[in-house]
């Protein structure tokens, strides 16, 4: 696939000025909004897009991360430290305090946690009454998001409905909600993986070490590296490995694998990303690949 | 390739009933655009492995629920980009909800392509009956001021004589065109299943570019290429809706005070500003001057804005704006209206009820709103105006409407963003309908 140009167009002056747009409207249409920071690198994307709505230290919302307990250590630390830098506000709630609740409950220790952070998502929407969570998901990275509104409305058990979408007409979002329900709102719908990395190239936005070129050790196995953690040990038959590495995406460590890479800088992304042949998820998530519909079950279940 | 660099992203939707090739066409552009990754074709991989037996429909089925039954049950947003261009496909279903979803994706569309299968149509006949979804869909588009239309006439591979239907059926086009006074942009052949005149003029294994006599035009991706995509307004007088109110934090040395402390966040609707401009409050009436003008929350200054940027506005005296106030030119009449005629798209499941409030939202202002009375029903397989006692799902009426307080609404033909509103239930918070003002 070299027919694909490092050089391709992608205008993200529009995509920006319609993030912000989006950005500011929940801050001008709800009570107690919030914005998922995850410290990746869509969420970095979103701080610097709220930076410009808004401007550093004035932030209409404060920060929300759901910590699964098993995210990488560079990027809590990460995230920690860029909140810092905005001067913004950040709320941190764990999987692990839902698990105490018995509210999570695991079928064995080892088991991704990822899936059940709808669980304490949904209880930090109760405890903080947030009406609007803005989240960095993208169009482009499944098919059950391509079919998402930009303003994403959420029953009282925080399910999305499919069948029963507002149509969103021309830029006029129908934020009416009653009493216990919520939006999740998604101004990077648009963009691309593509643009996202000329974007932080464009920006100099700051993303952990972990998305560029280091060496790991890793597992192969089922044509993914899985990383060698303390939650993904090694397994009986298996070889650990050195490879220069970068991971795509730095969700739950149990599920997020980098692929072999020589890129250093987000310039050396941008051109490794037009050339690439496997989408963000195929490559580096294990749980999106158990079933086809995974992502559509578990925003059925109140997934971001 | 310099002169590219300017092309903002062009977002079109597909227009098209089942079995017209939708699903294929937006599958190919993908395909041979290289947006389809390894893995995403795997999935649609399953008969040979020959190209043409892709199953180019099934990459676009995005939920469960659809590929257990087979159909498209909404809008789904689909993303390319090119050396010179990136794409949004607005894909609206075409055989169920067909209105609503038309109405959904054209709002904002630059462009709608519109396909006619040839296969369904009598092509040898130098008088060609089109389908009603046909005309059906290039009114719609036409109703929503969709800036550029073209019609692809599809599957010319799979009839013995592509140069004779393209003709006759161009015809047929163009005939019904101008009755409706609709102005179209292109009238491209194409075979969406083998990939023709899609991306480039190209010709097929047995070296035949299709319909090459009778069409010296662009491929399809070609015309994309090259259309317009700029948000335009026919006034010139300047309209700003106020989004988002914003208090500055006061210097120390009050040097921010001298401005005015508050900025106004909006994003322009109608015409330009530039600083010095005088403004009038819609609905105080309040009037100032335009002190500064900002790009962004990061202090980038700019001397002046056009339609379509986000900005954020300084005024040089302290006056009471908030959200949902409309800033404009103190040239342009400001009154606003109480009552106003508008076309109206009914988009909920159950029927307008005159004389029932509703909540509407112009701008960022909400509002309540009656429909004092069903002027007609609009044909939309013709837009003719019929007598209507009622509106129902997926139809579209003229209708008047009496308005809590004045709005500063502009006919949506002149300026997009200042006259149009949507119509939202006020028990269960659903999106009713789609207002064009008159």
């Amino acid at each position: 696939m070299t027919s694909h140009s490092p050089n391709l167009y992608t205008p993200l002056s529009d995509l920006e000025e319609e993030s912000i747009f989006i950005m500011r409207e929940v801050a001008g249409s709800f009570e107690r909004p919030a914005l998922l920071f995850s410290g990746g690198k869509d969420s970095c994307v979103m701080l610097r897009l709220a930076e410009k709505a808004f401007g550093q230290g004035q932030f209409p919302f404060p920060l929300l991360m759901i910590d699964t307990g098993h995210n990488f250590p560079e990027v809590i630390e990460f995230r920690d430290r860029r909140a810092k830098e905005v001067k913004a506000k950040l709320i941190v709630r764990s999987v692990e305090d839902s698990m105490k609740r018995g509210t999570v409950r695991l079928s064995h220790p080892l088991e991704s946690r990822n899936p059940h952070q709808s669980v304490t998502l949904l209880e930090s929407i109760e405890e903080f009454r947030f009406d609007a969570l803005l989240g960095g998901a993208r169009r482009d990275e499944e098919k059950a998001r391509a079919k998402e509104r930009i303003f994403s409305h959420r029953d009282s058990f925080g399910q999305w409905q499919p069948k029963a979408q507002r149509p969103e007409l021309w830029n006029i979002f129908n934020t009416r909600i009653l009493p216990d329900e919520n939006f999740r709102v998604f101004p990077i719908s648009n963009w691309t993986e593509f643009d996202v990395w000329k974007y932080i190239e464009q920006e100099e936005i700051p993303l952990p070490n972990l998305y560029y070129a280091h060496q790991r050790q890793v597992i192969p196995r089922k044509g993914l590296l899985v990383p060698v953690t303390d939650v993904t040990p090694v397994q009986e038959g298996e070889n650990i490995e050195t490879r220069t590495v970068r991971f795509r995406t730095v969700g739950d460590m149990t599920c997020t694998c980098p692929i072999e890479s020589d890129a250093a800088n987000a310039s050396d992304i941008v051109k490794e990303t037009a050339a690439v042949t496997i989408s963000e998820r195929g490559a580096t998530r294990m749980d999106d690949q158990t079933s086809e519909a995974s992502m559509e079950k578990r925003k059925l279940e109140g997934y971001f | 390739m310099s002169s590219l660099q300017n092309k903002h992203t062009l977002k079109f939707l597909t227009a098209g009933s089942v079995d017209d090739g939708k699903s294929t066409l937006i599958g190919r552009l993908l395909l041979d655009s290289k947006a389809i990754l390894a893995d995403q074709l795997s999935g649609i991989q399953h008969k040979l492995a020959d190209d043409e037996s892709y199953d180019l429909a099934k990459l676009t089925d995005g939920l469960q629920a659809e590929r257990e039954q087979g159909i498209t049950i909404d809008v789904a947003y689909r993303y390319f980009t090119t050396p010179e261009r990136k794409f949004i496909i607005a894909d609206a279903p075409g055989h169920e909800q067909y209105t609503r979803n038309m109405v959904t994706a054209a709002s904002s569309s630059d462009a709608a392509v519109i396909l006619v299968d040839v296969t369904k149509l009598n092509w040898e006949d130098e008088v060609v009956d089109l389908l009603p979804q046909t005309r059906r869909h290039t009114l719609l588009a036409h109703l929503l001021k969709v800036p550029s239309i073209l019609f692809a006439i599809n599957k010319l591979d799979a009839i013995k004589d592509p140069d004779t239907a393209f003709i006759n059926v161009k015809n047929a086009l163009e005939k019904f065109i101008s009755q409706a006074n609709v102005t179209i942009t292109n009238i491209i052949p194409i075979s969406a299943l083998k990939g023709l005149n899609i991306t480039t003029r190209n010709a097929d294994k047995h070296g035949n570019i299709l319909c090459e006599k009778v069409y010296q035009g662009p491929s399809l991706l070609e015309a994309l290429t090259a259309l317009p995509s700029h948000v335009t307004s026919n006034t010139q007088e300047f309209h700003f809706p106020v989004q988002f109110v914003q208090k500055l934090e006061e210097a120390h040395d009050g040097s921010s005070t001298q401005h005015g402390r508050r900025i106004f966040w909006g994003r322009i609707a109608a015409g330009n500003v530039k600083i010095g401009d005088h403004l009038t409050v819609q609905s105080s009436g309040a009037k100032a001057k335009v002190s500064k003008i900002f790009a962004n929350a990061l202090q980038e200054e700019l001397q002046e804005a056009a339609t379509g940027q986000s900005v954020g506005l300084i005024l040089d005296q302290e006056i009471d704006v908030s959200r949902g106030d409309w800033l404009i030119a103190s040239t342009a009449s400001v009154a606003g209206q109480k009552e106003a005629k508008a076309t109206l798209a009914w988009l909920d499941d159950e029927p307008l009820v005159v004389g029932r409030a509703y909540w509407l939202k112009h701008g960022h202002r909400w509002i309540k709103t009656k429909v004092s009375a069903i002027e007609h029903h609009l044909n939309i397989h013709t837009l003719e105006t019929e007598p209507a006692e009622n509106l129902d799902k997926n139809s579209i009426g003229e209708v008047s409407l009496v308005l809590q307080q004045p709005i500063p609404v502009l006919p949506y033909n002149d300026a997009k963003d200042v006259g149009a509103a949507i119509l939202v239930d006020t028990a269960t918070n659903r999106t009713a309908g789609a207002v064009l003002f008159k």
